[in-house]
């Protein structure tokens, strides 16, 4: 059952992302209506599918990248369709719709119902999973917000008044978002990363082994730390900002790369 | 019975004539009495904006109706004649005068398409007319529909949406750097009356910081009590460069005043939070070298005037969306206005009591079949007789109001009565109540009674059983 709720939410996605894309180059408002209802309607049947997925493999007990994935796409909808109803940005839907149909995609691509490519562990790996993606999810807002500061600030100094122009929000509200979701995210992440060290001290007894993959998160980590230090203290806001979020965001995609690639298959 | 519009406009009239016009707030009451005294204009609604001045009537026949009107516009001003007016007059009847009403009301006719003043002005010239009693049934109808179809364009189209003013347009630009601008300061540097103006939109938009400084200080002070801001002598301006969010600059000054150094140090201090500084001055007062600095916006009055035209063209297509609701909407008023002539509804009257009659009658004497053939005649004259009596009032009323001032009234009046057809828009069926009629009565009667057509049928049905 969680197979089929999980291609369906792949099809409305996909659906909700070319009406999305549509709507950023139309004037038609009624578009933007209609990719919320059909992301909306996306939403619950991936939910269905989740569920249905957890209570399949509730013997199994181990997190894959298909879930990671696929619980990191869930909650990018969840955080969008919330500053949707709160803010009636419509615009980001355009933004985050297709980058969850993308992982849900990705996730598709890595589904399998007995081999995973993360070897069974210890519950403490669901914490591990669960609070590293959702730090994940908060730097993916912070990158969407980035690319459309960057969008806005380019319209804005060559002067092109365009429908994008229209539809995108004010610059300082997009630095603002930019903000809240790597104070969201970072502290997340940190927590994951701590759960992952207490996962590797219990399968292998040492909390770091800097392997590949966790060199790559602790320099992701270090990263974004800077970069929340940096907009507190010496005034990295705005473009600069903007920047340094979608460098930080290609470091994270970099991150789970690894976590796929890394041929010795333990965990973190 | 027709409705009439006569006037001019700023596209048929040049300011001389059209202030010559314009009729003062004072003295419309007096003017419009003037206007309803000639014979044969049943109702009137006087318009006069500094853009127009208009005069929508009901009289009872086109051409002198006409006549009557421009004579009334002749009238206002002693140094105008009628041959003088005529050039700059349009008329329009009928469904052209409510089509042309509701263009005007949304805005499709302004000078500035999309503005909002004029809705209120009608509204207000609506409201004198009510308050003299110079309008009636049909132009009280048909403004009201005017006001709500300006309200169905602006909000079902984006006509008014975007800024049409280069001042109004800095306001626009700033609203796409600061999200909220409550919390922003503005510098106003020299006090060009555009930079002013500008001033005053994003005060109105919520900007509570104003700093100005100009080279004659005392005129500063004079402008920062005006704008409750604080004033700053000419010499400080560059150290208040940082702390403004917003600058307007607009001064006489032949060279640049704010330099790209200038801004480069204010943002190094403002921490790179963004700067958007509006240059309204010919020739330019800030170096078109700040272009390029990271979160400072520089908009020139070419800008800004580029961002007017665009939003023009954009109303312009947002337009040609609302002249479709128009034409649909004097398409639906235009139903209603037919239904008020009386040949009809006499005609649509006799129709309906003859059909009524012949039911009852039918079933009656199916009933009676052992009745000759001379009783079924008595019987029947007997319904006609009936109900001819019971409507020959009203027709007669009908005829003989026809060409009174509450002609239509009454039309309307006798059609909601006789429940005649579907009740217009805007008017709600009456609640009948079919609890203690019959069965039989309310089968095959059709859908939308109303009590009225039920006090009918129970006529007819007492009729029966006395006959009996």
């Amino acid at each position: 059952m969680s197979s089929v709720f999980f291609m369906l939410t792949m099809g409305l996605y996909f659906v909700s992302t070319v009406c999305y894309l549509a709507y950023l180059l139309r004037r038609a408002e009624t578009l933007s209506k209609v990719s919320l209802g059909i992301t909306a309607v996306g939403f619950a049947t991936h939910t269905v599918a989740l569920v249905a997925r957890m209570t399949d493999t509730a013997q199994v007990q181990l997190p894959t990248f298909h879930e990671a994935l696929s619980f990191f796409s869930w909650m990018l909808i969840l955080v969008f369709l919330a500053v949707e109803f709160r803010r009636q940005l419509h615009v980001l839907g355009s933004f985050i719709v297709p980058l969850a149909l993308m992982s849900l995609v990705t996730a598709a691509a890595f589904r399998s119902d007995e081999a995973s490519s993360l070897q069974p562990v210890f519950k403490t790996l669901w914490v591990h999973v669960t609070l590293s993606m959702l730090g994940t999810v908060g730097f993916a807002v912070a990158f969407v917000a980035g690319v459309m500061y960057l969008i806005q600030d380019g319209l804005l100094k060559s002067k092109r008044f365009n429908v994008l122009y229209a539809k995108l929000p004010a610059l300082d509200y997009l630095d603002h978002l930019n903000q809240q979701s790597i104070v969201m995210g970072f502290p997340l992440l940190t927590l994951g990363i701590i759960s992952g060290a207490f996962s590797a001290e219990i399968v292998r007894g040492t909390y770091v082994n800097w392997n590949p993959e966790q060199t790559w998160a602790m320099v992701t980590w270090g990263f974004y730390f800077a970069v929340l230090v940096g907009r507190l203290t010496i005034g990295w806001r705005a473009k600069r900002a903007a920047y340094l979020t979608i460098i930080g965001f290609a470091g994270v995609i970099l991150t789970l790369i690894g976590v796929v690639l890394k041929s010795h298959g333990s965990v973190s | 019975m027709q409705v009439i519009v006569v006037g001019l406009s700023h596209k048929t009239a040049p300011v001389e004539i059209r202030e010559k016009l314009a009729v003062p707030e004072s003295r419309l009451r007096e003017a419009l009495s003037r206007l309803c005294s000639y014979p044969g204009v049943r109702e009137g609604l006087l318009l006069s904006t500094c853009n127009r001045v208009e005069v929508y009537a009901v009289v009872e026949e086109l051409e002198s109706g006409y006549g009557r009107v421009q004579e009334f516009l002749a009238d206002t001003h002693l140094s105008l004649s009628a041959e003088h007016l005529t050039p700059h007059l349009y008329w329009h009847a009928g469904d052209r005068a409510i089509g042309h009403l509701f263009r005007v009301a949304s805005s499709l006719d302004s000078m500035i398409v999309g503005e909002s003043q004029i809705l209120g002005q009608i509204k207000d010239a609506f409201e004198v007319a009510l308050t003299h009693k110079a309008s009636g049934l049909l132009l009280n109808k048909i403004v009201k529909k005017a006001i709500s179809v300006a309200k169905r364009v602006r909000t079902e189209t984006k006509i008014a949406e975007t800024a049409v003013s280069v001042s109004y347009a800095a306001v626009e630009l700033a609203k796409k750097i600061f999200s909220n601008l409550t919390e922003k300061t503005v510098l106003l540097i020299g006090a060009g009356e555009m930079a002013k103006l500008a001033a005053r939109h994003l005060i109105a938009n919520g900007v509570r910081q104003v700093r100005i400084t100009t080279r004659n200080f005392q005129h500063g002070l004079e402008l920062a009590q005006r704008f409750n801001g604080t004033a700053v002598p000419f010499e400080d301006y560059k150290s208040e460069l940082a702390e403004a969010d917003i600058v307007l600059v607009s001064t006489g000054a032949s060279h640049y005043l704010v330099t790209a150094d200038d801004v480069q140090r204010a943002m190094r201090q403002r921490m790179s939070r963004p700067m958007f500084l509006i240059d309204i001055s010919v020739p330019r007062n800030i170096d078109p070298a700040v272009r390029p600095i990271d979160d400072a916006f520089l908009f020139d009055i070419d800008d800004l005037h580029m961002r007017v035209e665009q939003n023009r063209e954009d109303r312009l297509r947002e337009a040609a969306k609302a002249e479709q609701m128009v034409v649909e909407e004097v398409a639906v008023l235009g139903q209603w206005l037919q239904s008020l002539e009386v040949t009809p509804t006499i005609v649509a009257l006799r129709s309906r009591t003859e059909e009524l009659k012949r039911r009852e009658v039918d079933k009656i004497l199916a009933r009676l079949a052992h009745l000759s053939s001379e009783d079924r005649a008595a019987v029947e004259a007997l319904a006609s007789a009936i109900v001819n009596k019971m409507v020959h009032g009203t027709m007669v009323t009908l005829k003989a109001e026809a060409k009174s001032s509450s002609g239509a009234a009454y039309v309307d009046a006798a059609r909601r009565f006789f429940n005649l057809e579907e009740t217009p828009a805007g008017y709600p069926p009456g609640q009948a109540d079919f609890s203690e009629l019959p069965d039989e009565n309310i089968a095959g009667n059709g859908i939308g009674r109303l009590p009225e057509a039920s006090l009918v049928q129970h006529t007819s049905k007492e009729q029966g059983r006395r006959v009996r």
